[in-house]
Order: structure tokens, then C-alpha cells, then sequence
């Protein structure tokens, strides 16, 4: 018997229950949004059930949403189950001003450079893991880039035509 | 050249060979005369070793300008290095990081003097359509460098070209250049004793 995305919503609701998790399906995956304190436990549930058994982190990535209030930093999970070809995503919100989340460490090895790379970008703080540090900027980086308020070009280039970058001149 | 015989028969392919111009000079009965930065220089530019420090895309063309069709063993440079130490020619091909600026200033330092830079594409020129907070805009901004090469990438033929401008600046260059006040005011502007 195949899993389906109801006995997912099913298992993780009486689980966790019904109020903490909200429920979407996008890009054709299902998508559950679950209270930040709850992330690890809820992968290491998927990992461990018989019947769920998502053993395998496809990618941790975080997405900055400078409108939402409170939670502007959503960390994103994919997680595959390799038997039944099945794919879940959860996602975590976090407010900018305490960025704190637990690693997924303990349960996936494998999400250690993932989420030294989520830190780096988006200045995501994991807790617990070994070892937090910038692993693709320059380590003497002070600012998290993929953050929205900052721009993507470089600021060190005085011979720019802004024309090309289509802002003033006849583009304004 | 044309009536080598081999084995009994004529030879009739590869059997014109191109031998590099003797620089202008006084020849007599045993001795030729001429300037030392010539013969110098003639020496220099028909056997270039170039380090091929080749990051991305432009790596790709400049296999292609290593490989058969495209040749660059032609003009002399048979015998690519990976070893800074051994290599006249630090040739940069592709997108260098700002990460990665270290390391390329540290493999420019460990070569010997004499030393060129050829900045193969627009990447290595000026960060080309990189225009981020990670790619360095320029490798210019940490080592001094001798030919641009512009393209995205650019094209055999034209790294061909920039090859051939390295051998024109190997030929000219003074013997005396490299221990010159201008050539040090250069590499103090980089850092570089």
C-alpha cells in the first residue's frame, strides 16, 4: 500500500495535532507549516515511523519574508521517502530579530553544510550544531546577502551605466 | 627541407618546417652578434609554459584551444604545468570568487620571476555578467595582469590571439624590467615585494 498525502495529514495531526499544523499543497508537494520549536521532533517522527519513513533530506533552504511581522525567516525541509517515492516539505518560521532554530543534525548528517549555508545567506541561527560558520562567503562577511534589503550587485564598481541596469535616465 | 628522403622514398608530408626568424644582428665566419634581450626574448616567447588556472566556462574553451584542432602546442607551449613554480605564464581562465582571490594571489606569488598574466575572458577581466557580492569584479584587483582577453567565452582563436600579444610583450620586454623602480611601484600597488 502506497503512502498517500491523507494518511501523512492524518499521522503528523494526531501526532502534533490538528491546531499547530497548517496544511498546503504547492508545486504539486505537500506542504506542512509547523510552530518553530517543533521542527526537530517532527523529523526525527518522520524518520523514524515505519510507516512514514522519510529518510532522506533533500535540502534545507530559507526563504526571507521582509512583510511578515514575526516571522520573516521561513526555513524550508524537503524530505523524501526513497520507497515510496513521496515528497513532504516542511517549513518553519522565524521572526529576524531571534532567528533561533533547532538543527536537523542529529537526525540527517547530511544537513550540516545545508544549514551552514542557510546561516550564511540568511543569518538563521542553528542551535546545536557543531560547528556554525560561513562555508560559501568569505568568512570576513559581515551582512547576510540574501537578505532582501541588500542589493546584489556589487558596491565597489564606479564605472556602471545605469541605463544598462534599467534604472534612470529613460527607464524612470 | 622538401628532400628529406625516408626509407628509400621522399617524404611528402610534415616536410616543411617552420623555424623561428633569427633576431637582427652582425654574423660573421663563427660568431653572430646581436642584443641580448633579443636572443633573450626569443627564447622566452617561442616556449612559454603557461599554468592553466582554469575555473569555469573559459577552462572548457581553453581545452578546446589545447586540444588538436586549435593548437596551442604550436607556439610552444607543449608542456602545460599545474605547478606555479614551474610556469612562466599564469594563465586565468573564469570566474574567480571573492573567495577564491587569495588563493590566486598566493599561486601568482609563487611563481618565479619572469612571470605573465593573461586574464582569459570576461570574468577574469572585469567579474563580466557577475556582477555580485561574491565574484570578484576583476582579478586585476589582486594580481597585476599583462593581456585581457575579453569574450564570454572567448573563442579558441581569440585566446589564440591573446597568446600571441603575451609572446609579442615576452619578445620586446627590456632584461632589466623586472628589477626596474617602475616594475616594483606596480607590484607594491598589489601588495607584492
Amino acid at each position: 500500500m502506497s503512502l498517500s498525502y491523507e494518511r501523512i495529514q492524518e499521522k503528523l495531526n494526531e501526532k502534533f495535532g490538528a491546531e499547530t499544523l497548517q496544511w498546503e499543497t504547492l508545486y504539486d508537494i505537500l506542504t506542512v507549516t509547523a510552530p518553530r520549536e517543533l521542527n526537530l521532533k517532527i523529523l526525527q517522527f518522520l524518520y523514524d515511523d515505519e510507516e512514514m519513513g522519510f529518510r532522506f533530506l533533500t535540502d534545507i533552504c530559507a526563504v526571507h519574508y521582509p512583510d511578515n511581522e514575526g516571522a520573516e525567516l521561513a526555513v524550508v525541509y524537503h524530505v523524501h521517502n526513497l520507497v515510496q517515492n513521496v515528497r513532504l516539505r516542511l517549513k518553519v518560521y522565524a521572526p529576524v530579530a531571534a532567528p533561533d532554530v533547532y538543527t536537523a543534525t542529529s537526525v540527517f548528517p547530511g544537513a550540516n553544510w545545508m544549514e551552514r549555508e542557510t546561516y550564511d545567506f540568511f543569518g538563521v541561527n542553528f542551535v546545536g550544531h557543531p560547528k556554525l560558520k560561513r562555508i560559501l562567503n568569505v568568512d570576513e562577511m559581515d551582512y547576510f546577502p540574501l537578505r532582501k534589503e541588500y542589493p546584489l550587485e556589487d558596491q565597489t564598481r564606479i564605472d556602471k551605466d545605469d541605463e544598462m541596469f534599467g534604472r534612470g535616465g529613460s527607464y524612470n | 627541407m622538401s628532400d628529406l628522403i625516408y626509407q628509400g622514398r621522399p617524404v611528402r608530408f610534415n616536410n616543411t618546417i617552420k623555424m623561428v626568424e633569427a633576431p637582427p644582428g652582425i654574423e660573421g665566419e663563427g660568431f653572430f652578434v646581436t642584443k641580448l634581450s633579443e636572443v633573450v626574448g626569443m627564447g622566452r616567447k617561442n616556449s612559454l609554459w603557461p599554468l592553466p588556472f582554469a575555473t569555469s566556462c573559459c577552462g572548457i574553451e581553453f581545452m578546446a584551444t589545447m586540444a588538436s584542432h586549435y593548437d596551442l602546442a604550436r607556439f610552444g607551449s607543449e608542456r602545460v604545468g599545474f605547478s606555479p613554480r614551474q610556469c612562466d605564464l599564469l594563465m586565468v581562465m573564469g570566474t574567480i570568487a571573492k573567495k577564491m582571490g587569495p588563493v590566486l594571489r598566493q599561486v601568482y606569488l609563487q611563481m618565479a620571476e619572469p612571470r605573465w598574466v593573461i586574464a582569459v575572458g570576461a570574468c577574469a577581466s572585469s567579474g563580466g555578467i557577475f556582477d555580485t557580492y561574491s565574484v570578484l569584479q576583476g582579478i586585476d584587483q589582486v594580481i597585476p595582469v599583462d593581456v585581457y582577453v575579453p569574450g564570454c567565452p572567448p573563442r579558441p582563436e581569440a585566446i589564440l590571439d591573446g597568446f600571441m600579444k603575451i609572446q609579442d610583450l615576452v619578445g620586446n620586454e627590456s632584461i632589466r624590467r623586472r628589477n626596474s623602480p617602475q616594475y616594483k611601484a606596480l607590484l607594491g600597488e598589489y601588495g607584492i615585494q
